[in-house]
C-alpha cells in the first residue's frame, strides 16, 4: 500500500472503508446478473408459453380476459370502487380509534376497572369468533329490518358498522401485543413521577406501543382494503356487486377480473409500503442499540 | 434535626417469599441513609415500597407524621413528594430530555409548558446538561441518561429521594459524574435513602448505613462505625468479601 486508510478515504469518499471487488468479484457479479436475467426469462417463458398455446386458452381468454368486456364493464366497476375506497377510509378511521380505545381499557389494572375488563374482553372474544360475512348479514339485513324510529335503515351503514365492529377485536388485540412489549419499567417509572394509570398509559405507553405495532397495523389496513368488499351480500353497489351485476348480465367474467385489478393497484403498493417500513425501523433500532 | 420518614415494622412477601421482614427505620430531614447488602436483601424492595410503586403487606410508612400505606393515601400525591431513581434509568425513550422532565411537572402539577420548560432548563444547566436539552435518551450516553434520570426526580421538587443502584449499570468510567452528582444534593440538604453496592461512596456520603440480609435490617449505624466495627457476623461477613473483591 502506497498511501494510508485516511488518504484513501479522501480520495476516494467513504467506500474506501470497504474492501475493492477484485476484478474476478466484479465479472462474476455481472455473470450472476446474467444468469439471474436468463433463468428469469427462460422460467416465465415457458410458463406463458404453456398457457397460451393451450387448447383451453382462447375459451380462457374470451371468458375471463376479454378486451371489450374490461372496457364495457370498467367504468361501473371503477365507480363501485370508489365506494371501496370510501368504506376503506372511514372504517380504518373508526378501527384505529375505537380498538386503540378496547385495548387501553383491556391494559387498566386494579380491581375498580375489572367489570370493564370483563366487558372488553367478552367482545373481543365473541366478535373474533364470528365468521365477518355472518356478522354483516346479521346487521346489515337484521337491524334495519327491526325498522326502530331514529335508527338507520341502511344497508351500507350496518355493513360498514359491522366491518367496524369486527376489525377492531382484532386490531385491539394488535394494539395489546404493542402494550404489553413495552417494558414494565416503563410503567413503574411513569407512575413514580406521579403520573395515574391512564396518563402513564396515554403519554409513556401507547405511544411506544403504537411504534411497535404499525407493521401489524399497516397489515392490517391490508386486508381491510379487501374485506370491504364482503358488503356486497348486502345488495351495496360496491366495486365487486357491479362486477356481479356485469357478470349476471354477459356471463363473461371479465368483470371481475377488472375488479381484481383495482384491489391489487391499492392492496399491493400498501404491502410493498409495510415492508419497507418495516426494514427501515428494524435498522433503526439495529442503529440505535448499537 | 426532625424526624422525615419512619419505617414501623414493615413486611413485604412476593409468592410466599418473604423480602422484608420487620423493618424500621428513621431517616430525619437532610439526612443521607445507605441501604447495603447482596443482591435480593431486600434494598430495591423496601425503596419501592416506600414511593408505594410495591404495596407493603403490613407495618407503617410515616413521612412528615402521616402514614402513607394506610388505606385512603392517593399515590399519585404522595409520589409527588419523592423522587426515585433507578438502576436501568429508565427515561422514555420516544421524548427528548426536556419533555423526559417536563412530563410530570405538566401533567401532575399542571405547570404550563413555558414554566415547566424553563425550570427544566435551569436544572439542566446546573447539572452542566443543558447542551442534551433536545437530545433523546438513546443518544446519551450511560452517565447522561443517569444523571438526566435523577434531574427528572428533582423535577417535581421531591422533599425525598430514593436511589435505586443508581451506578450499578454504569460502565466504570461513568460512575464518578452519577455520584458527584449525588454529592452535590448531598450538599444542597436534600434527604435521601441511597441502595447501592458503592461501599467507598456510601462511607463518604451516608449520615448512616444500614446492613440488610434477607430482608432484615441487620446492623444500622454511622458509616465509621458499621464499617470499621461491625457488629453482627454477617455484617462482617459481607463486609470481608468486599475488601477481598478490593471495593473498600
Amino acid at each position: 500500500m502506497d498511501s494510508t486508510p485516511i488518504e484513501e478515504v479522501e480520495r476516494r469518499g467513504p467506500q474506501a472503508l470497504w474492501p475493492r471487488r477484485s476484478p474476478q468479484a466484479r465479472e462474476e457479479g455481472t455473470r450472476g446478473a446474467l444468469i439471474a436475467a436468463g433463468s428469469t426469462v427462460a422460467v416465465f417463458g415457458f410458463i406463458l408459453w404453456v398457457v397460451l398455446t393451450s387448447e383451453a386458452w382462447p375459451k380462457v381468454q374470451r371468458q375471463f380476459f376479454s378486451w371489450f368486456h374490461f372496457k364495457e364493464s370498467f367504468p361501473d366497476v371503477a365507480s363501485g370502487f370508489w365506494l371501496d375506497i370510501k368504506m376503506f377510509a372511514v372504517a380504518e378511521v373508526l378501527i384505529l380509534v375505537i380498538a386503540l380505545a378496547v385495548a387501553m381499557i383491556r391494559a387498566l389494572r386494579g380491581p375498580a376497572f375489572l367489570p370493564l375488563r370483563i366487558i372488553v374482553v367478552t367482545y373481543i372474544d365473541l366478535i373474533r369468533g364470528i365468521p365477518i360475512l355472518l356478522l354483516i348479514l346479521l346487521m346489515g339485513f337484521g337491524i334495519p329490518s327491526l325498522a326502530l324510529p331514529g335508527v338507520p335503515r341502511s344497508p351500507l351503514f350496518w355493513g360498514v358498522a359491522a366491518l367496524v365492529i369486527s376489525y377492531s377485536a382484532y386490531t385491539a388485540e394488535v394494539y395489546r401485543a404493542g402494550i404489553e412489549s413495552v417494558h414494565e419499567s416503563q410503567r413503574m417509572s411513569a407512575r413514580s413521577i406521579g403520573l395515574t394509570q391512564g396518563q402513564a398509559l396515554r403519554q409513556v405507553i401507547v405511544p411506544q406501543a403504537i411504534r411497535n405495532v404499525i407493521p401489524a397495523l399497516l397489515n392490517g389496513f391490508v386486508s381491510l382494503q379487501k374485506d370491504v368488499a364482503l358488503v356486497f351480500v348486502l345488495g351495496v353497489r360496491e366495486g365487486l356487486r357491479e362486477a356481479d351485476i356485469y357478470n349476471a348480465r354477459t356471463f363473461n367474467y371479465t368483470s371481475y377480473i377488472a375488479a381484481a385489478v383495482l384491489f391489487l393497484l391499492v392492496s399491493v403498493p400498501v404491502a410493498r409500503f409495510t415492508d419497507w417500513y418495516t426494514e427501515r425501523d428494524r435498522r433503526r433500532k439495529q442503529a440505535m442499540s448499537s | 434535626m426532625s424526624l422525615k420518614l419512619a419505617i414501623r415494622n414493615v413486611t413485604k412477601s412476593f409468592d410466599g417469599k418473604m423480602v422484608l421482614r420487620d423493618v424500621d427505620l428513621d431517616v430525619r430531614s437532610h439526612e443521607a441513609v445507605c441501604l447495603i447488602g447482596s443482591s435480593g436483601s431486600g434494598k430495591s424492595t423496601l425503596l419501592k415500597c416506600i414511593n408505594l410503586l410495591v404495596p407493603i403487606d403490613s407495618g407503617e410508612i410515616v413521612l412528615d407524621g402521616v402514614d402513607i400505606a394506610a388505606r385512603g393515601v392517593n399515590p399519585n400525591q404522595v409520589r409527588q413528594n419523592i423522587g426515585i431513581v433507578f438502576q436501568a434509568f429508565n427515561l422514555f425513550p420516544h421524548m427528548n430530555v426536556i419533555d423526559n422532565i417536563t412530563l410530570g411537572p405538566r401533567k401532575v402539577h399542571g405547570v404550563n409548558r413555558d414554566e415547566a420548560e424553563e425550570r427544566a432548563r435551569s436544572l439542566l444547566a446546573g447539572f452542566d446538561l443543558i447542551d442534551k436539552a433536545e437530545a433523546y435518551p438513546g443518544l446519551l450516553s450511560g452517565g447522561e441518561q443517569q444523571r438526566v434520570a435523577i434531574v427528572r426526580a428533582l423535577a417535581s421538587d421531591p422533599e425525598l429521594m430514593l436511589l435505586d443502584e443508581v451506578t450499578s449499570a454504569l460502565d466504570p468510567e461513568l460512575v464518578a459524574e452519577v455520584l458527584n452528582v449525588i454529592r452535590d444534593l448531598k450538599k444542597g440538604g436534600m434527604t435521601m435513602i441511597i441502595a447501592t453496592h458503592e461501599m467507598g461512596f456510601a462511607r463518604d456520603v451516608a449520615d448512616k448505613v444500614c446492613f440488610l440480609d434477607d430482608g432484615v435490617i441487620l446492623e444500622q449505624a454511622p458509616p465509621q462505625d458499621l464499617f470499621n466495627n461491625p457488629q453482627q457476623p454477617r455484617t462482617q461477613q459481607f463486609l470481608q468479601r468486599i475488601i477481598e473483591a478490593g471495593r473498600l
